[in-house]
């Protein structure tokens, strides 16, 4: 008698024990550890690009990215929009440079893992997305031929330590270029093959020295990534790793019931794909049909991996050879985006559209229908409580 | 209830009455414990995982032409990253199906879309085999390829699961 009641006594002390405790099953454990910033695979080499891991051309590159010189105006660089100091991105609903874009900017941590670019994917590598702000005219508004007599002036033999000889630029236009004003299309028009295709060169060099910058962009640990190790080493929790009850409640949640983790996965929070979630359009910018709209320009880029400026062979090719073209779920998909440090970085989604992580999530249980397409996202049943502990969690990825 | 256990335990040998008190205390709680847990595991809802879905690498097709079978190339699966996959294609009496014309969909059944890139058969590699390029599982979960195969002794089709 004596022994079975110690016996209850000892299994009630251990079952009480064990109430501060998280309390995960063995699939969430698996999720969780999933997430972790430590299953970051290492950056992988870029064939397209022999100058991707080259020193000489990512210091040249970040110089790149902080020239104002690299406008029309000479007030805009990469950094007015990818400010270092707010993880690359600038807090506006939708980006302003030269003029106003119609999509808010990027942050730009771990952008050189994924394999397209823009919130629909109309480039197909780093080096080439480079390329188009520097042309666009609400953003850079230069042309490539103001830009390689740019470069040959201001960086010419830092330049040709790197990529080897620019090409004689006599004879070349000051400003030319196929995308710009009709001035700069006609004088692009007017150059030889050979005059075009050594603009070209140097352009497609500017891009791949910008590109070798951004590689060294990565997420920082976060307090998650601490907990995440700490769950699975085992060890007490320190130094403010410890979740709260809500959080514990958000991470399940977001793994769990909430099913964000279908899209949201993997270590940086994406799983590098395109889906209609129903955000709606903003009353007074042009019609936005996201990815649909994307496959056709991705495949007529003179830059893409198909192209002649690549390094490499093309069997780096893949993502743009077995690309899907037509399918309806294209229709306002959009690049699911990392959620490292989205906590301090309002507001969200591909134009601004929400201004707080509770609206967002608002939006995620509402799951309303898209104005085209269909949306991926189901309803959910979230009380207040859960509503909360899924921004509690989404906090934790920024601290 | 921190400190009721430490009680428990600390004053255990402090007099015969107060530690029937306390273990009198404890099997209670215990008790109401083991009914709570009771109550809350016979109303929890049915466990909601579908029934698995056939895995099988190897399958008749649908109208009984062909055997196929359907692996890896380099034998593992990894999660998003593009991957090239064998379709092997035999007849019934195991001869290898040549010159098949094969065109590829799927996407994953509870998630209502299709796959993230567009699979291509690329080479054939001899003896029924045929390479599939460009296969890519972006998340875990239950996705399924589908194959429609045309050849001289006819069309038919196949329907894989994949399991992450
Ligand atoms: C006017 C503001 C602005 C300027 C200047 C600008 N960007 Fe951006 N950046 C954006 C916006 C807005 C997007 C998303 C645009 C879209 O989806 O159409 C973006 C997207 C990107 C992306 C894609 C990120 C991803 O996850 O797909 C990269 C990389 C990038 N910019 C790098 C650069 C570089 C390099 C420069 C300079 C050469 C530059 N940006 C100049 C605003 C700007
Ligand atoms: C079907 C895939 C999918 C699911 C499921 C999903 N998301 Fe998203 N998420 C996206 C996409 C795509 C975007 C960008 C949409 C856009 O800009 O139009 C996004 C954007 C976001 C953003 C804004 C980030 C930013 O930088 O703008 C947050 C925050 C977010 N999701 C959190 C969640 C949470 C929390 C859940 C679960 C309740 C969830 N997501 C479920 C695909 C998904």
């Amino acid at each position: 008698m004596k022994r079975l009641l110690c016996f209850l006594a000892l299994t009630l002390a251990a079952i009480l024990a064990g109430c501060g405790k998280p309390d995960f099953s063995d699939a969430e454990k698996k999720t969780i550890a999933s997430l972790a910033l430590n299953t970051l695979p290492l950056l992988k080499p870029d064939t397209t690009n022999r100058f991707a891991d080259v020193p000489a051309a990512a210091a040249l590159g970040s110089t790149l990215f902080f020239d104002v010189g690299m406008s029309r105006d000479g007030a805009v660089s990469c950094s007015t929009c990818h400010k270092i100091d707010r993880q690359f991105q600038d807090d506006l609903p939708q980006a302003v440079g030269v003029g106003r874009t119609n999509r808010r900017t990027m942050p730009l941590a771990g952008v050189a893992r994924d394999p397209w670019f823009f919130w629909d994917g109309r480039r197909d590598s780093l080096w080439a997305q480079a390329l188009t702000p520097l042309e666009n005219p609400l953003e850079q508004a230069g042309n490539r031929a103001a830009y390689a007599h740019y470069i040959k002036a201001r960086f010419g033999e830092r330049f040709e330590r790197i990529f080897g000889p620019l090409p004689d630029f006599s004879g070349i236009p000051l400003n030319a270029s196929p995308l710009g004003t009709d001035a700069e299309k006609a004088a692009w028009n007017a150059m030889s093959d050979a005059q075009r295709d050594a603009v070209n060169r140097v352009y497609a060099n500017i891009g791949k020295a910008i590109a070798a910058f951004e590689r060294s962009i990565e997420p920082a640990q976060t307090r998650f990534d601490r907990f995440a190790l700490d769950l699975f080493t085992g060890a007490e929790p320190k130094d403010g790793a410890a979740f709260s009850r809500e959080e514990i409640l958000g991470l399940k949640l977001f793994i769990g019931k909430a099913n964000c983790v279908t899209c949201h996965n993997g270590p940086r929070f994406t799983d590098n794909g395109f889906h209609n979630t129903g955000v709606p359009p903003v009353a007074g910018l042009p019609p936005d049909r996201g990815r649909i709209d994307a496959v056709a320009q991705a495949e007529a880029d003179p830059f893409n991996c198909f192209g002649a400026y690549r390094d490499g062979d093309v069997s780096a090719c893949g993502e743009l050879r077995f690309m899907v073209k037509d399918a309806p779920e294209l229709i306002r998909a959009y690049k699911t985006p990392s959620l490292r440090g989205a906590a301090t970085r309002p507001p969200y989604m591909h134009a601004g559209q929400f201004s707080s992580l509770d609206e967002v999530v608002a939006h995620y249980a509402k799951a309303a229908p898209s104005v085209e397409g269909v949306s991926e996202i189901h309803p959910l049943q979230l009380s207040d409580r859960e509503r909360a502990a899924l921004v509690a969690f989404l906090k934790t990825l920024s601290e | 209830m921190r400190s009721v256990r430490q009680n428990v335990v600390r004053r255990r040998g402090t007099g015969l009455a107060s530690l029937w008190r306390y273990l009198l205390a404890g099997l209670g709680l215990a008790a109401l414990l083991v009914g709570v847990l009771a109550v809350v595991y016979l109303t929890a809802p049915q466990s909601a995982q579908p029934i698995a879905p056939d895995v099988s690498r190897t399958k008749n097709t649908d109208n009984g032409l062909f055997v196929a079978s359907f692996a890896p190339e380099r034998g593992v699966v990894r999660q998003g990253e593009l991957q090239s996959w064998l379709l092997t294609l035999k007849t019934k009496a195991g001869a290898p199906v040549e010159g098949a014309a094969i065109t590829i969909s799927g996407g994953m059944p509870q998630h209502n879309h299709g796959l993230p890139t567009s699979p291509q058969a690329t080479d054939y590699l001899g003896d029924g085999r045929y390479r599939i390029e460009g296969v890519k599982f972006t998340m875990s979960g239950w996705w399924q390829l589908h194959f429609a195969i045309s050849a001289t002794a006819g069309s038919d089709t196949v329907l894989f699961n994949v399991v992450l």
